[in-house]
Parts: structure tokens; C-alpha cells; sequence
């Protein structure tokens, strides 16, 4: 078919786009707003856009082809007695078509299901995290705090190194005490720094470094808070936002000690920390992905966390 | 003599043409690609209009050269950066094709916006020709996606961070932005898999895709013909159909 020039004559210009177009502006302020604005929103786009296109469709469509006029067969016994049969309600070429498309179907599905289930599953499954031996606890000196830096999973090599940030509280009655800080700006998951001077190999402040198997230790001295060098997100020493973009506290690991050594455990969300140190009251939530709110009306937004 | 002379130059003629022909009775290919290379345009369509042959040609460059470098490059999360290093710096015009397709890929982008710019500057996104600017738009985001996963090949700091900030916007998408963000990174962190699944992306999936949709776009440019510059006298895009008014070089009705 020839493509045409021109639209095809249509009904008059209506006033059902603009309806449309407003019930689209209602879910889009609504999701701001309110959520009884959306659903009104909703309802009045979608009434609005049927309207819209039926009365487009009033000129017609391309697609039907003209109205033909059935064949009829004269029932009557023909010279020799012999009847035509009747055509069947259920043909063989309706029975074969439909086993066709639904063979094809069932063998398209037996292919496909398992294939997508690979591409999308697998980042859900075993992804726990396996707790890290971060060398002797005498390795973190009670109020320094320490730039930990471990392999996740060595068969991965240098691309699964992780950092956190160890502070010794000292005893809490007769439990020992550490807080352990992700380096995981709470914004958009760049590495946070310390603010202020490092030791280590190359530091003018001292090079003071320990290094134990994959682990390495360097302290840090007069740590006023952590910054973030990407947005220019800023934290207090125990996490907390004070500037920036961040939408939280900084992420923590959880620890235990096991045969004098510090063991990292599976990372924890934090909305705000009250307190500091040992007495530090901590609002702990599910790891959440950064820029995620975990408190407050904006996590409704995330409701389910991805399974890990 | 003369007839003669031209008779020979005729069977000349014919005989380096019979393999064209020979085609041509079997597949009726030589007729399409006439169909497709010499169509009737406006007589006042200007260098504007080259814009989209320049991004499909860009496109090309960076499926050729893609191609060459999967040959040397090794996606794995402790060999990728240093086949990257062997590419630049040992093999033999490694530095060239490398440069090509990563400065290839800002051309291509560019390319496509100006494009798009002289699109909707000439009006030719209008009726007929809405599918073809609404299949250009995914065209422009399937673009963008490679930008996106061919970033992080390099397996460097850059690549890294720039990953990291990348999937985490996704996080923050609502209700299924953590899902979305923990199945392109293959995990709770970037790894190994993340690198293979950009990479699997990055050369197979969506070079595909923009296969089909440039396949879709080009069959909609050459059925609905190429737009008139808007200060165009001339009706816009193809030529006179059956029943048209005849009319004179002036687009008066004669």
C-alpha cells in the first residue's frame, strides 16, 4: 500500500488530549503530594486516553478489509445422490494451526524460562556476606581509629577490596566495644576519606602501617569526620550526615572476636546514630543500596530490599 | 561499422553484468538495493540531511573496531585492565583502533544528537513520520546504554567509580530500583560478573538491538521518503503519487 500524505479525515479535534495530559500532571504532583492524587490522576488519564483514541478510531480503520459476502452452497442432493458435506465446526487446519502455536509456544517456554531465570536470578542467590579475619584486636589501639582495608573474595583479586573504618571504643561492662564504618558514602557509593592526616607507607605524619595476610592496617590521626571527594557528602566521626548530599548515616559492618581476633560481619544500613563511642545508640536497618532513605516517608519508595 | 562497434560494446557489456544478472534472477537483491540507494529526494534537500548517514556511519566504525578489539581484550576481573594496557601500548596500531572506538563512541553520541536536533528543527517528526522519531528515541537510549556499559571495560579507577555512581542512581529508582541495580551489578558489589555481563551487553544484546531498530528506522525513511526543508516550496518527501495533481516547477497546478 501506498503510504498516504495526508491524516486520514478523523473526528474534530477534542478536548481529550488536554484531559489526558491532565491526568498525567495529577499522578506526577500526586507522587509529591499525595497518593489519593495519583489514583485520581490515574483514572482520569486512563478514561481520558480511551476517550482520546476512540475518537481517532471514528474515521475508521486500515486494517479491516471490505465486507465480502459468504459463499452459499446449495444443500440440495446433487443428479447422482451424492451430498457435499457440511464444512466442519473444527476443520483440520484450525487444529493444526492452534497445535502449531501452542507446540511452539511450550518449546519456546522450556528454552526460554530456565535461560532468563540464569541472566536474572543468580544476583539474588548465595549473595551473603562471608565474615573477614581482620587480624588481633591489639592491632587497633583504643581511640584511633584505624583504615582497614580487606579482600572480600581473593579469587576476585583487587576488584573485591573493601574498606572500613575501625575505631577501639574500649570496654563496654564486659563487652569489648568497636565501631566499624563502611567507606560506602551513603550518597552514591563512592569511598569516603577520613578527615585528616594518614600514616602509612609515604605519610609525612609517620609510617606506621601493620599488614596482616590480605588485610592492611593504617591508622589515621586527629579524624575529624568523613568526606566524600565525588558530591562533597560529609559525615561525623560516628556517621552521622552533616552536609552534603547523603540521604544517611554512613553503612556499618557488624563485628564479633573470635580467638583475639576482630572479625567483620555483614554490612547494616544506619539512619542516625544518638551518642558517641561505646554508648552510641545506633537505629540500624537492613543494608539498603546508597541514596536509598531508610527512614522517614521517602522509604516508602523502597519497600522491599533485593535479597542479600 | 558503428553498429557493429556498438553491438560488440553491448555483449561486452552483458557478459560483465551476467554475474549481476545471474544474482538478480535468483534473488531480486540487485533491484532492492536500487530500491534502497536511489530514491527520489527533495531538489532542496541540503547537507542537514547527511546528519543521519554520519551517526549510521559512526555506528559502523564502532562495530568494526569492536569487533577487533574483542579479539585482543579479556574480560575477567584480573586479566581486563592489563589486556587493555597489552592493547595500548604493545600491539601493533593497538593505541589507533582503541582510540577510534573510544572517541568513535563520543562521535556516535554526538552524531545522534545533532541528528535528532535537525529532526525536530525541520519538523520531520511530524505525520507520517512519528514511528520513525519515536524508534529514533530508543535508538538514542540503546546509544546511551553502550556508552554506559563500555565504560567500565577499561577495568580502571575510572571505570570503577563511574560504574559504581551509575548502578547506584539505578538503586534509587523507586519500588524496583534496588532489584534493577543488584541485576545489572550481578551481586551486592561490583565483580567479576559485573565486568562479563557489561561486556555480554555492551557486544552482543544491544548492538543487536540497535541492528533492528536502525533496520525499522532506515525501512520507514525509505518508505515515507525524505522531509522537504521547512522554507521548501516543494511537497515534503516523495514523489508525485498516482492521482496527484500535476504541477510545474513553481508548484502551481497546471
Amino acid at each position: 500500500m501506498q503510504p498516504s500524505r495526508e491524516h486520514r479525515p478523523s473526528a474534530r479535534p477534542s478536548l481529550w488530549p488536554w484531559t489526558f495530559a491532565l491526568g498525567v500532571v495529577l499522578v506526577l504532583v500526586g507522587i509529591v503530594v499525595s497518593w489519593i492524587l495519583v489514583a485520581v490522576g490515574a483514572v482520569v488519564a486512563v478514561a481520558a486516553g480511551f476517550a482520546w483514541v476512540r475518537g481517532l478510531a471514528g474515521a475508521g480503520t486500515l486494517l479491516r478489509t471490505g465486507e465480502v459476502e459468504p459463499e452459499r452452497r446449495v444443500e440440495a442432493p446433487q443428479e447422482d445422490g451424492y451430498v457435499p458435506p457440511r464444512p466442519e465446526r473444527f476443520p483440520r487446519s484450525v487444529f493444526l494451526e492452534l497445535s502449531t502455536l501452542g507446540l511452539g509456544g511450550v518449546i519456546g517456554g522450556l528454552v526460554t524460562v530456565p535461560a532468563l531465570g540464569f541472566m536474572v536470578l543468580p544476583p539474588f542467590l548465595k549473595q551473603k556476606f562471608k565474615s573477614q579475619d581482620v587480624g588481633p584486636v591489639t592491632d587497633f589501639p583504643e581511640g584511633t581509629w584505624v583504615v582497614t582495608t580487606f579482600m572480600a573474595d581473593p579469587a576476585q583479586g583487587e576488584v573485591s577490596r573493601k574498606t572500613a573504618f575501625v575505631r577501639n571504643n574500649g570496654m563496654l561492662g564486659q563487652y569489648p566495644s568497636f565501631t566499624v564504618i563502611s567507606n560506602h558514602c551513603a550518597h552514591l557509593g563512592c569511598p569516603v576519606q577520613p578527615n585528616g592526616p594518614l600514616l602509612g607507607k609515604g605519610s609525612p605524619f609517620g609510617d606506621e602501617q601493620k599488614q596482616y595476610k590480605d588485610v592492611t592496617l593504617i591508622p589515621a590521626l586527629n579524624v575529624a569526620g568523613f568526606g566524600c571527594p565525588c558530591h562533597g557528602g560529609a559525615y561525623d566521626t560516628e556517621g552521622n550526615r552533616t552536609a552534603g548530599p547523603p540521604v544517611r548515616a554512613l553503612d556499618r559492618y557488624s563485628f564479633s572476636i573470635r580467638d583475639g581476633h576482630l572479625f567483620l560481619g555483614a554490612p547494616f544500613s544506619v539512619s542516625f546514630v544518638e551518642g558517641t563511642g561505646a554508648q552510641a545508640k545506633i537505629h540500624k536497618w537492613s543494608l539498603a543500596f546508597p541514596g536509598e532513605h531508610v527512614h522517614g516517608i521517602e522509604s516508602w519508595l523502597y519497600p522491599i530490599q533485593a535479597p542479600h | 561499422m558503428a553498429t557493429r562497434r556498438r553491438t560488440r560494446q553491448q555483449q561486452m557489456q552483458d557478459a560483465i553484468l551476467y554475474p549481476l544478472d545471474w544474482i538478480e534472477e535468483r534473488s531480486g537483491l540487485v533491484g532492492a538495493i536500487r530500491y534502497f540507494l536511489f530514491r527520489k529526494v527533495p531538489g532542496d534537500v541540503n547537507w542537514f540531511q547527511t546528519l543521519g548517514s554520519a551517526t549510521l556511519t559512526a555506528f559502523l566504525v564502532q562495530v568494526t573496531t569492536g569487533v577487533i578489539l574483542a579479539m585482543y581484550y579479556q574480560p575477567g576481573p584480573t586479566t581486563a585492565y592489563s589486556s587493555i594496557q597489552r592493547i595500548t601500548n604493545d600491539l601493533w596500531a593497538g593505541w589507533l583502533v582503541r582510540g577510534m572506538h573510544r572517541w568513535g563512541a563520543s562521535v556516535f553520541i554526538i552524531l545522534m544528537f545533532l541528528h535528532m536536533g535537525r529532526v525536530f528543527l525541520f519538523g520531520a517528526y511530524k505525520f507520517p513520520r512519528e514511528l520513525t522519531w519515536l524508534i529514533g528515541v530508543g535508538l538514542l537510549a540503546l546509544g546511551l546504554l553502550e556508552g554506559f556499559t563500555g565504560y567500565l571495560l577499561p577495568w580502571d579507577q575510572t571505570a570503577y567509580w563511574a560504574t559504581t555512581v551509575g548502578i547506584n542512581i539505578n538503586g534509587t529508582g523507586p519500588f524496583l530500583g534496588p532489584f534493577l541495580a543488584q541485576f545489572l551489578q550481578g551481586g551486592r558489589y561490583i565483580n567479576g560478573d559485573t565486568l562479563s555481563r557489561f561486556y555480554s551487553l555492551h557486544m552482543l544484546l544491544l548492538p543487536g538491538a540497535i541492528f533492528a531498530l536502525i533496520g525499522l528506522h532506515l525501512w520507514l525513511v525509505i518508505r515515507l521518503g525524505v522531509t522537504s526543508p521547512p522554507w521548501s516550496k516543494e511537497a515534503a518527501g516523495l514523489g508525485p503519487l498516482p492521482g496527484d495533481p500535476v504541477t510545474d516547477g513553481d508548484g502551481r497546478v497546471v
